[in-house]
């Protein structure tokens, strides 16, 4: 069912784990099936320095939470953002049609992630040019 | 603890045994007459069929004229379900439960949309039907309860004997499906008091492919396929007459050394119940006694199953489990969501079924095993409070 990369990724997941530090969290997860995913990004000078993940699901999304962390380590958040579902599967070398749902939870929990980062840069941004 | 390749998913199949294989093989070389043939070589299969029959019979207390054998354990479902149904034009009342196998459910959903009432029972939290709500149920117009023996999911025995004594003074009809139980507890029809029967040997190390249902003599059941006059027109089409020894030998088997393998297998579902319920955060799934021997199902609160199952798998432990990931379809197990279980306990629920092959070492393995996969799943889940 799964190909040997998707077992690699699940057997020994990279950057599996919390980050008690992180400038970010961002979560997502899967009414339908259940699954739940948490993004942990650390960021310095615009780029992801470091990230972490934490997943309750099957092993495409385990999987898939691994890989993403690897393609997106060391990228600024403007190419992280880019990053598809779609990406994380074919980096995966595919994925079987009914557990492509699984990258989608990895896409948007690092998503989930920026997009919380960024609006409370704003937030801080917007406190320092208060009088 | 060395490494070992161990089997406990024999809900979903056991291995074929050397005696049924061996009964098997004249008929699937030499002796390939057509048991509707004439001729000497269509004699030789027409006596297997019917010493089959008569084996069959024999096991489950029934007269031989009572067994036709099927495509399978769903085969028979239909045939009986349905069969009896279309005696009835659309009109008239079922029962079934909430925690029946597809081929039950899905049968009486379909019946529905043809016209027919359907109940389907609610069970309690160890998947018991309960009677009081069934009384509750029966009507006017209620000629058929299909209730299953034993539930694959999570092994709870049904009380089929008195549901059966129950329906029978009303003249309801009962059809139990006995897949699971066949080869694991002590199957008699007339115990039971049942009408119709299902049973498929790949579940009691018999071959795939092949089942029976018992009709009870005197009950008349519409075909549903239609062809030649094979199984009295109720299951038409050229006998598979290697699968039908192949059941009837396993069967055998199975009944006259259902007592030991009762004892070793319950011995072993204990064993692995107790070890892993010293494990954190988990849960037994169905009744703590009333309950199939080879049977254990227990939810890992925080850990996903197919996870469990890909971990297990890579240790050389073959299991199951009733997560959405593991349906094919994203839902997870209607058993376990009837029985009240929330997403997340259905979701990491994982299924051992023991067979007749296991053995002691082999369920000190899988407890040897189980602990630092869940350890390691937990710590990665988003779930868990690390």
């Amino acid at each position: 069912m799964y190909n040997d990369k998707v077992i690699d990724h699940f057997s020994n997941p990279r950057n599996a784990g919390e980050m008690p530090d992180a400038d970010a969290v961002g979560e997502s997860g899967s009414f339908k099936c259940g699954d739940t995913m948490k993004i942990f990004l650390k960021i310095n000078g615009g780029k992801i320095a470091d990230i972490k993940f934490q997943t309750f699901g099957c092993g495409a999304a385990i999987a898939s939470s691994s890989i993403l962390t690897e393609m997106v380590m060391g990228k600024s958040l403007e190419e992280a953002v880019r990053i598809t579902n779609r990406d994380v599967a074919d980096e995966l070398g595919g994925l079987p049609p009914l557990k492509l749902h699984c990258s989608n939870l990895a896409a948007d929990a690092l998503h989930d992630a920026i997009q919380k980062y960024r609006a409370a840069q704003r937030k801080d941004k917007g406190k320092a040019l208060a009088p | 603890m060395e490494s070992r390749q161990v089997y406990m998913d024999h809900g979903a199949t056991t291995p074929l045994r050397e005696e049924a294989l061996e009964a098997m093989m004249p008929y699937l070389q030499d002796k390939y007459g057509n048991p509707s043939s004439i001729h000497s070589a269509g004699r030789e299969a027409r006596k297997a069929v019917d010493e089959a029959r008569e084996k069959v019979a024999r096991a489950l207390g029934a007269e031989p004229a009572e067994i036709f054998f099927t495509g399978g354990g769903t085969e028979s479902n239909n045939i009986a379900i349905r069969g009896a149904a279309r005696l009835k034009k659309g009109r008239g009342h079922l029962i079934t439960s909430a925690i029946e196998h597809h081929a039950v459910l899905d049968v009486c959903k379909d019946l529905e949309q043809d016209g027919f009432k359907v109940t389907v029972l609610p069970v309690d939290s160890h998947g018991l039907v309960e009677l009081r709500a069934l009384e509750q149920a029966l009507g006017p117009e209620t000629f058929l309860i299909s209730i299953m023996t034993a539930n694959n999911e999570v092994g709870t025995v049904e009380p089929i004997g008195e549901i059966g004594a129950l329906a029978r003074e009303r003249g309801i009809l009962v059809h139990t499906d006995a897949v699971q139980a066949v080869g694991q507890l002590p199957v008699d029809v007339k115990k039971l008091n049942v009408d119709f029967l299902t049973l498929s040997a790949h579940k009691f190390n018999g071959p795939k492919g092949i089942g029976a249902l018992y009709v009870r003599k005197g009950i008349a059941v519409s075909p549903v396929f239609r062809g030649g006059g094979q199984e009295r027109k109720l299951r038409p089409g050229t006998e598979n007459v290697a699968g039908i020894v192949g059941l009837a030998r396993a069967l055998e088997l199975a009944v006259a050394e259902l007592p030991q393998k009762t004892d070793h297998l319950t011995q072993l579902r204990d064993r692995l119940i107790a070890g892993l319920l010293r494990i954190d955060d988990v849960t037994l799934n169905g009744h703590p006694t009333l309950r199939l021997p080879g049977n254990v199902n227990v939810s890992f609160n925080y850990i996903e199953g197919e996870s469990l199952l890909l971990s297990l798998d890579l240790q050389g432990v073959a299991a199951s489990s009733g997560s959405a990931c593991t349906s094919g379809s994203l839902d997870p197990s209607h058993v376990l969501m009837a029985m009240g279980l929330d997403h997340q306990h259905a979701h990491g629920s994982l299924r051992l079924s023991l067979g007749r092959g296991n053995t002691v070492e082999d369920v000190d393995y899988v407890l040897s095993v189980i602990p630092p996969i869940v350890q390691r799943l937990r710590k990665m889940s988003a779930l868990y409070p690390q």
